[in-house]
């Protein structure tokens, strides 16, 4: 028997219970959408997260303050003061894996500008940051050294503050209060948008970090350091170097933890990516259980065709059917019920995910090996389910089959 | 083509409790005989019928088909003889629903193994044979039970069967619309073609040029028809009726 008429067969015995032909698929079309929009949607994230980091600067360094023991108690992790302005500087000079170091500072504030106000963050910077963040300005300048060490009362605004203290205007030369305190703005920087959390990355101010230190915060730590390796294949080194150079600077004894953390991007980049092999295992998950209430919804229903369609079977075997073209017949029909749900789900799935990525602004990604296994997935999934109805079918003794009511 | 038995049985086993539907069926059927089987019901008529056709195999004894041991035969085998040597008529037509005259009449085309190119072609010849041309797209309810039965007719002889098998085929059948099928099976006959016929109709078996006629499970006369009838000669006697046959 021809495999066109076999099809033709397929399709006219499942045409003509529209109905619970396409309820069968609904299963097969949930779990091969859900896969499809989901990878989708996960891969999404994932460059976005990706170009997040590359915008970061891909060779950057950042150290945190660590836990510090107190007589045994240990207070938790990113909260101590144990990081100064003169661990900043002598990384810079001691490291040779280190080409660039600036501290941080931070804080928020409530920024003044004519008769419009905003809050908005604070961070305390030195100029060595445009170099280490990659981030260039959109107009003026930055601050130099010298303002680092006078402490000046400069600033560089990101888009978001400029957006709402100078709508339509120019901020270069202008002057803004940050908690009552004049300040001139010297440049502005280009926009980044949101990072992969929806957090707007311009919404901040930037000053020199001495400044920060001593006009608005008056504290003499650094919240954290930041620095640039030399070449993205030397952030290790860097990592290892910055280490020995503060354990002895903090004179920490040997066995005793680290007052402090360094992480690289690269770190950041391996658990976004573990992150995103737990979400593959936990998709693995979700498709395989859908795609199995979809295969045990074909076999039930394949089996209830087996017994309607009885006669039909005693019939055609009468003719000269053989076993096997009946086992063909239903598996291709079982196949076709599958693969046809896969090809919705896929659609489905395709659209969803590019829906939702529109809404999260996120890059628009469709998984072409998820699209291509999902397929061949459902079409294993009819084979596999519809055997048994099939086989029950080529089984089936004529004489009994044709006179069955 | 000859089909000779040896000794037939066939045994229903129904819990505790036996079924004889055949014991000891001897039979020789010579090539282009025309055959009518006869018989009160559950005498074991579509039994044999299942054996000759090769759908079922008897308890015990044999069954040649031009020499060659049925029962020895597996599934396949026995599915390939039904396609290429036999074909049935049944008295409830048993024809495919939702599927047009011209479909079913191909269907065991379908199941031979060679190039459908000119299947629609043979499946039209058949049809216009029984004098069925133009309803080759009806389906088998729009169709009268006369008609319903040419279709299956059509479809027995599709792949030039040598044998063709007809259990009760004018049971639903009124008078004329009766004589007609006979009319159609001693047409085929005279191409060669074996007619093996039940019915418990005497009028129906006196158009076959043989009658045998069973009694629980054995045949108890055996006899040559001396002249049968020719159908064509009595349709001429029996009215037209515009009336549609009915189902
Ligand atoms: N599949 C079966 N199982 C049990 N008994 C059967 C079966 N088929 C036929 N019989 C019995 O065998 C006997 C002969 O049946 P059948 O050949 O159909 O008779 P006929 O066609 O002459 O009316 C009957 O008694 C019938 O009940
Ligand atoms: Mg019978």
């Amino acid at each position: 028997m021809r495999y066109l008429q076999i099809l033709r067969v397929a399709y006219k015995a499942l045409s003509r219970n529209k109905m619970r032909s396409s309820l069968t698929m609904l299963g097969i079309i949930i779990g091969v959408g859900a896969v499809i929009a989901m990878v989708g949607i996960g891969q999404g994230a994932k460059k976005m997260v990706d170009t997040q980091i590359a915008s970061l600067g891909d060779n950057l360094l950042t150290i945190f303050p660590g836990s510090q023991f107190h007589g045994g108690v240990r207070s938790g992790a990113g909260t101590m003061t144990t990081l100064t302005e003169e661990d900043a500087k002598a990384i810079k000079e001691n490291c040779s894996a280190v080409l660039r170091v600036s501290p941080v500072v931070r804080t928020g504030a409530q920024v003044v500008a004519g008769n419009l106000n905003w809050g908005t963050r604070i961070e305390g910077y030195s100029p060595d940051f445009v170099s280490i963040r990659s981030w260039s300005l959109a107009s003026g300048t930055f601050f130099t050294d010298q303002d680092v060490r006078g402490a000046t009362k400069v600033c560089v605004l990101g888009k978001t503050v400029v957006d709402n203290l100078f709508p339509g205007q120019s901020p270069v030369g202008e002057i803004i209060r940050i908690n009552k305190l004049p300040f001139r703005v010297i440049g502005t920087l280009t926009p980044k948008g949101q990072n992969a959390f929806g957090h707007d990355q311009d919404d901040l101010i930037i000053v020199p970090y001495t400044t920060a230190q001593k006009k608005i915060m008056g504290i003499t730590f650094i919240n954290s350091i930041i620095a640039s390796a030399t070449d993205r294949k030397q952030i290790n080194l860097a990592e290892e170097q910055i280490t020995q150079l503060l354990r002895q600077r903090h004179k920490t004894p040997p066995g005793e933890e680290d007052d402090f953390r360094v992480r690289s991007q690269l770190d950041i980049a391996s658990v976004a990516g573990s992150t995103s092999g737990v979400m593959t295992i936990l998709l693995g998950a979700i498709a395989s259980v859908s795609l199995i209430v979809g295969g045990i919804g074909i076999m039930n229903i394949m089996l209830v065709s087996v017994t309607e369609r009885t006669r039909e079977i005693g019939i055609r075997m009468a003719v000269g059917a053989k076993s096997k073209d009946i086992l063909t017949q239903f598996l291709i029909e079982s196949m076709v019920l599958s693969l046809f749900g896969g090809i919705v789900g896929i659609i489905l799935g395709i659209l969803s995910s590019q829906l939702i990525s529109i809404l999260l602004h996120w890059p628009i990604f469709t998984s072409v090996p998820a699209v291509a296994l999902s397929f061949f997935f459902a079409g294993f999934v009819g084979v596999f389910f519809g055997f048994y109805p099939a086989r029950k079918a080529s089984n089936l003794d004529p004489i009994e089959a044709l006179r069955y009511e | 083509m000859f089909i000779s038995t040896e000794d037939l049985f066939k045994i229903y086993k129904l819990g505790d409790f036996e079924i004889n539907a055949l014991r000891g069926i001897n039979l020789f059927i010579e090539k282009s005989e025309f055959v009518a089987i006869m018989g009160p019901s559950g005498s074991g008529k579509s039994t044999l019928m299942h054996i000759l056709g090769c759908l079922d195999r008897p308890t015990r004894g044999r069954y040649l088909l031009d020499g060659e041991d049925i029962s020895l035969l597996d599934r396949n085998s026995l599915a390939r003889i039904r396609n290429s040597k036999i074909g049935f008529v049944f008295q409830s037509f048993n024809l495919l629903s939702r599927t047009t005259a011209l479909e079913n009449v191909e269907l065991p085309l379908l199941y031979n193994g060679n190039s459908s190119k000119d299947n629609i072609e043979k499946a039209k010849r058949a049809l216009s044979l029984v004098g069925l041309e133009g309803r080759e797209n009806s389906y088998p309810n729009q169709l009268s039970g006369g008609q319903q039965q040419r279709v299956a007719i059509a479809r027995a002889l599709i792949n030039n069967p040598a044998i063709i098998l007809a259990d009760e085929p004018t049971g639903n059948l009124d008078t004329r619309t009766s004589v007609e099928v006979m009319d159609i099976f001693q047409y085929l006959n005279k191409s060669g073609i074996t007619i093996i016929l039940i019915t418990h109709e005497k009028d129906i078996a006196s158009y076959a040029k043989r009658n045998i006629t069973f009694r629980d499970g054995k045949i108890i006369k055996d006899e040559i028809v001396p002249n049968p009838k020719i159908a064509k000669e009595e349709l001429l006697t029996l009215p037209v009726t515009d009336v549609k046959e009915t189902i």
